[in-house]
């Protein structure tokens, strides 16, 4: 059933009332023909009666209410999808963009998909190694898992993704593979960033492109997550691949829904974003995970620069309360030229317990990391202490744990971007800058575990 | 086309607008265009109708038709719903998975319990016998750790005319009874409207208290059993694992757990582990006593406006049969933030943040539905029998800041707060309540039971704790401003002391397989070892002792050690700890 009306009657922002109209359903896609023969997408948003309310993905200007012709496509957005995907470059809303042919359909998918069944999932508990030592040995990535990561601008967000998918492996496996990429908003120059770095480290063959630039229309990014996950879902549910997902930057993606939200006058919530934002946030991060009895998985690894570093922000705080984990970038310790300049304190996964561990990393690894944490807290509160009062003032544990604290950032988590740690030398590393302290300083780990990993500093 | 059906008008998300349902009610369940979606009324105006629609509304439009089903949303209730997983409303997820596949489609439907399972029932009342709403007239060992008790719904009473035994469906009338109406055929399964609690006599005081295993709480922040308790905390302070391990490891007899608007992982992380843990008391599978509300984030949001519902039926259901129940719901937040959107869709006016103005009436509702009482029906014996629903809900305020309305609205009805740190949680210290924010108002109507349960000294050593945890924050202030050398020898000892009690005590490894559950017998003995080393350690300063020297005890590195013992050995070990460190001390000389 295809209707075309010429009835728009007013538009305001990216929003369009069309009036007259009959047997509309809500989220059916829509075509829009200007009077130059250009042809726009859009989405019905909201029906009463005979009026449809319709967002334009690529934005209204040059729209003039009297010519304008508008087609109700009678389905939701939908992209094409078969084993071909892989290597291509896909626009926002996922058409061709490399000048390559169309996708000639396996399967034709609604974006939207459908929620998981969570009876249906199965716990992530593979370990990924990313060979980053503060996200192996701290916040230990699983398959299956959404960890984002919190930046900030200007900060080297884009090279940590980068690293990781030159890195990432599932130790012992040769299981098919591959990356999703998904810009929201992005420039140019990040976009050929991940591209070039794709390319030189051969992940391009594997990968499917999605990219909405910062010049692209913004209300189009509200789609192109969703088509980047609908591919991923595909790769990995149908095709049984492992497939890691990067987005970027989800708070692009926050504001073009605020743009839509303020369009249609609803009621804001904190910052002018809306109230729908967690549960329209989860619907995106939501999609990753694995199936029972289905080999492949979708992990996530969404990037969002944290406005003003402010991990309150509601960006941030609506994805830390869905996701499970971040990984937070410092600007501090950016300044001081540690590189990844990982937060570790604030950072967390949320799904490393079941990923670590005997037959998976090592059994010292939980005790290991929690005594880590233990000893760089209170290292970090020592340096606190010295910042006020002065060395002097410090005790002299105080002073050992600084120095622990300093040795843990110069050695552990500035790797450098080149470095790819095996999860032993991680652990390895973790017990050697363990070895300044008395044995009863180091009360988060079993005996049978010091016994056999801790050796002590010569006195 | 009948005659009592609607059309559509509007749709908006999960807000859909329908004229001409007749006898459309508030809150009657309808089913929205051919596909069937399951909504429910939630406000009418002249003929026009709105209904909030618990599955995804794309693809429906205006002029198709809703389809009145005269029945306020309800649950079902029976044998079968233990190790059940249902979603927001009641449908079994294990079913739907068999019927559509590892995605959920829309307008899926299951009956919520199996209809073609044989229980055998046992009556236990005979003919003859006169019963009235809420009583036992037989049971039905529903798990190894459950027996169902068959109880008259309420609204029906009269003569048993004829009763079982034998193997039932669900549907199959076990006993006919002889009312004023006339005979009729009573079934173990009835429904009961969500939004309704279901009847007691009469409420009493908590006195029991819900022992969880977990030091902090039950030490310091009691809940008692019918009690109400909040967890607030910014996320990644543990609260989701807190309500893990209160699922796990409190006595409660049955536990009801709602995953309202979270991660879809958490619950499969449930579904996995609760039939391999055991539990302390039975050495049964936890499985075997809970049943699972499961409406994560990504399901739709109207449905999570439900859970909460869904959930709390269930535990009274349960209570009704004189159990003690616990509803663990994760996130009320998430809860309060699906009443937030849909009220927002009816274009309502806000009140603060954008929330409902009848915000705070809901939270208090719903919390008002827990409680110690007397259940509405008699044991066979005639007996009067209690039962109790204990509450836990996290909340997740934006940013952890507790000003959120949320927070506030629930603060104002619950009895215990735990407040989650994230300072504690990034030393990793966990479960990461502050002991210094947090309050239990149970503390003392339990004093009696804890003389009991654990040792008649036990309530006091917990006092004397949390006098030297304060002293150290009074301490630490010092410290920030002057430095540790300026403190007295007995000062640098309640430091030393109070640091024992956090790390040794307070902190608790949910992942250890030991350290995860502590007996309160357990809690009171490391609590009183700790208490000791502070009573002898102060008698060796007073003798002229260095602090240094008592700081580096030998018998330290024991007491640290003593949550990883179990439970058969903890007693004489600890005791012989206590033992060897008073001589350890009493053997220091004076410098």
């Amino acid at each position: 059933m295809i209707r075309e009306y010429q009835t728009v009657t007013s538009i305001a922002g990216p929003l369009m009332l069309v009036a007259g109209v009959e047997g509309i359903k809500y989220q059916e896609l829509v075509q829009i023909t200007l009077a130059s023969g250009e042809v726009r997408r859009g989405q019905v948003l909201e029906v009463e009666g005979d009026k449809a309310l319709v967002q334009v993905f690529e934005g209204a200007t040059g729209i003039a209410v009297p010519t304008v012709k508008i087609r109700f496509m009678g389905r939701g957005i939908t992209i094409d999808l078969s084993p071909e995907i892989l290597g291509r470059v896909f626009g926002g809303l996922g058409r061709p963009r490399d000048g390559g042919p169309a996708i000639i359909p396996d399967r034709r998918v609604d974006v939207n998909g459908a929620p998981i069944n969570p009876y249906a999932r199965e716990y992530p508990n593979e370990f990924i190694q990313t060979g980053v030592s503060p996200i192996d040995g701290l916040n230990t990535l699983v398959r299956g898992q959404k960890l984002p990561i919190f930046s900030g601008s200007g900060l080297p967000h884009n090279r940590l993704a980068a690293q990781i998918v030159r890195q990432a492996r599932v130790l012992g496996t040769n299981e098919p593979f591959a990356v999703v990429f998904g810009a929201m908003g992005i420039t140019f120059e990040e976009a050929e960033f991940f591209i070039r770095d794709f390319t030189q480290s051969g992940a391009i063959e594997r990968t499917v492109l999605f990219l909405n630039l910062a010049n692209e229309p913004a209300i189009e990014r509200i789609a192109t997550p969703r088509a980047a996950l609908t591919a991923a879902e595909y790769l990995a549910f149908d095709l049984g691949m492992h497939v890691l997902v990067i987005l970027t930057d989800m708070t692009n993606y926050c504001e073009a829904l605020r743009e839509v939200s303020a369009a249609r006058k609803e009621i804001p919530g904190r910052r002018g974003f809306p109230g729908y934002l967690y549960t329209d946030l989860s619907s995106i991060y939501e999609r990753c995970g694995r199936i029972r009895g289905r080999k492949g998985s979708i992990t996530m690894m969404p990037v969002l620069t944290m406005p003003e570093d402010d991990k309150t922000h509601p960006i941030p705080d609506l994805t830390g309360y869905i996701t499970e984990g971040q990984i937070i970038l410092s600007r501090a310790m950016h300044r001081r030229k540690i590189a990844p300049p990982v937060d570790v304190l604030p950072s967390l996964s949320r799904l490393k317990d079941k990923g670590i561990g005997k037959d998976k990393t090592r059994e010292d690894h939980a005790d290991l990391f929690n005594q880590l944490y233990a000893c760089y807290a209170r290292g970090k509160e020592a340096e606190e202490l010295e910042i006020i009062l002065g060395e002097a003032a410090l005790t002299d544990a105080d002073k050992l744990y600084l120095r622990f604290a300093r040795d843990f950032e110069e050695q552990y988590i500035a790797q450098g971007e080149q470095e790819n740690r095996t999860i032993e030398q991680t652990l390895d590393l973790g017990w050697k800058l363990l070895a300044i302290f008395p044995r009863g300083e180091l009360k988060r780990v079993r005996d049978a575990y010091l016994d056999k990993y801790w050796h002590p500093a010569a006195k | 086309m009948s005659e009592s059906q609607g059309t559509i008008i509007k749709v908006s998300g999960p807000l859909v607008v329908a004229e001409g349902i007749a006898g459309a009610r508030m809150y009657d369940v309808v089913k929205v265009s051919e596909k069937r979606l399951v909504g429910e009324i939630i406000e009418l105006e002249g003929d026009r109708a709105s209904i909030q629609v618990y599955e995804e509304t794309g693809g429906v439009g205006p002029g198709e038709p809703v389809f009145p089903t005269f029945e306020p949303l309800s649950v079902e209730l029976g044998p079968g719903l233990i190790e059940s997983i249902y979603d927001g409303i009641q449908r079994p997820l294990d079913v739907i998975q068999k019927q559509v596949g590892d995605f959920i489609s829309r307008g899926v439907e299951a009956p919520p319990l199996d209809r073609s399972r044989k229980w055998a029932f046992t009556p236990l009342r005979k003919p003859g016998d006169q019963v009235e709403p809420g009583d036992v007239v037989g049971e039905v060992q529903e798990t190894v750790l459950v027996r169902h008790r068959i109880m008259l719904p309420p609204g029906m009473s009269g003569e048993i005319v004829r009763i079982g035994p034998g193997e039932f469906t669900v549907d199959e009338p076990i006993a006919v009874l002889k009312t004023p109406e006339g005979e009729q055929p009573l079934k173990m399964a009835q429904r009961w409207p969500v939004r309704r609690a279901r009847p007691y006599r009469r409420k009493l005081q908590p006195d029991q208290p819900l022992v969880t295993g977990q030091r902090v709480v039950d030490t310091f922040f009691p809940i008692a059993k019918g009690g109400t308790a909040a967890v607030p905390g910014p996320f990644g302070s543990g609260k989701t694992v807190i309500q893990h391990q209160f699922a796990k490891w409190s006595d409660a007899e049955i536990i009801i757990f709602v995953g309202c608007g979270e991660r879809g992982n958490e619950m499969t992380d449930v579904l996995l582990e609760f039939p391999h843990l055991v539990d302390p008391k039975s050495g049964e599978p936890l499985m075997k006593r809970t049943v699972l509300v499961a409406n994560t984030s990504n399901m739709p949001v109207a449905a999570r406006e439900a859970s909460i519902y869904t959930g709390i039926t269930l535990a009274e259901y349960y209570r009704d049969m004189g159990y003690s129940v616990a509803l663990q719901a994760d996130s009320t937040s998430r809860w309060a933030e699906a009443m937030r959107e849909i009220s927002g869709r009816l274009e309502e006016m806000p009140g603060e943040e954008g929330y409902p103005a009848y915000l705070a009436t809901r939270v208090a509702e719903f919390y008002e539905r827990a409680g110690h009482v007397v259940c509405l029906g008699r044991t066979p014996d005639g007996k009067e029998q209690q039962g109790a629903v204990s509450v836990v809900g996290s909340v997740s305020p934006p940013g952890g800041d507790l000003n959120d309305p949320v927070v506030q609205a629930t603060l104002r009805v619950v009895k215990v707060f735990w407040s989650l740190e994230d300072r504690l949680a990034f030393q990793r210290h966990f479960p990461a309540i502050s002991w210094l924010n947090s309050y239990s108002l149970y503390s003392d109507v339990l004093r009696e039971s804890f003389d009991r349960q654990a040792t008649p000294e036990f309530m006091k050593d917990a006092a004397a704790a949390m006098q030297l945890l304060e002293k150290e924050a009074e301490l630490e202030e010092i410290v920030r401003l002057v430095g540790k050398d300026t403190l007295s020898a007995q000062d640098r000892l309640v430091l030393e002391v109070a640091r024992s009690i956090r790390e040794d005590f307070l902190h608790q490894n949910a992942f250890h397989e030991v350290d995860t559950y502590a007996s309160l017998p357990k809690q009171a003995a490391m609590l009183s070892a700790i208490l000791r080393f502070y009573e002898i350690s102060r008698a060796a300063l007073a003798r002229g002792v260095e602090v240094g020297a008592i700081e580096e005890a030998a018998v330290r590195d024991r007491i640290a050690r003593m949550k990883y013992l179990t439970e058969d050995e903890a007693a004489t070990a600890i005791a012989q700890t206590c033992a060897d460190g008073e001589k350890e001390l009493a053997a220091m000389e004076a410098r």
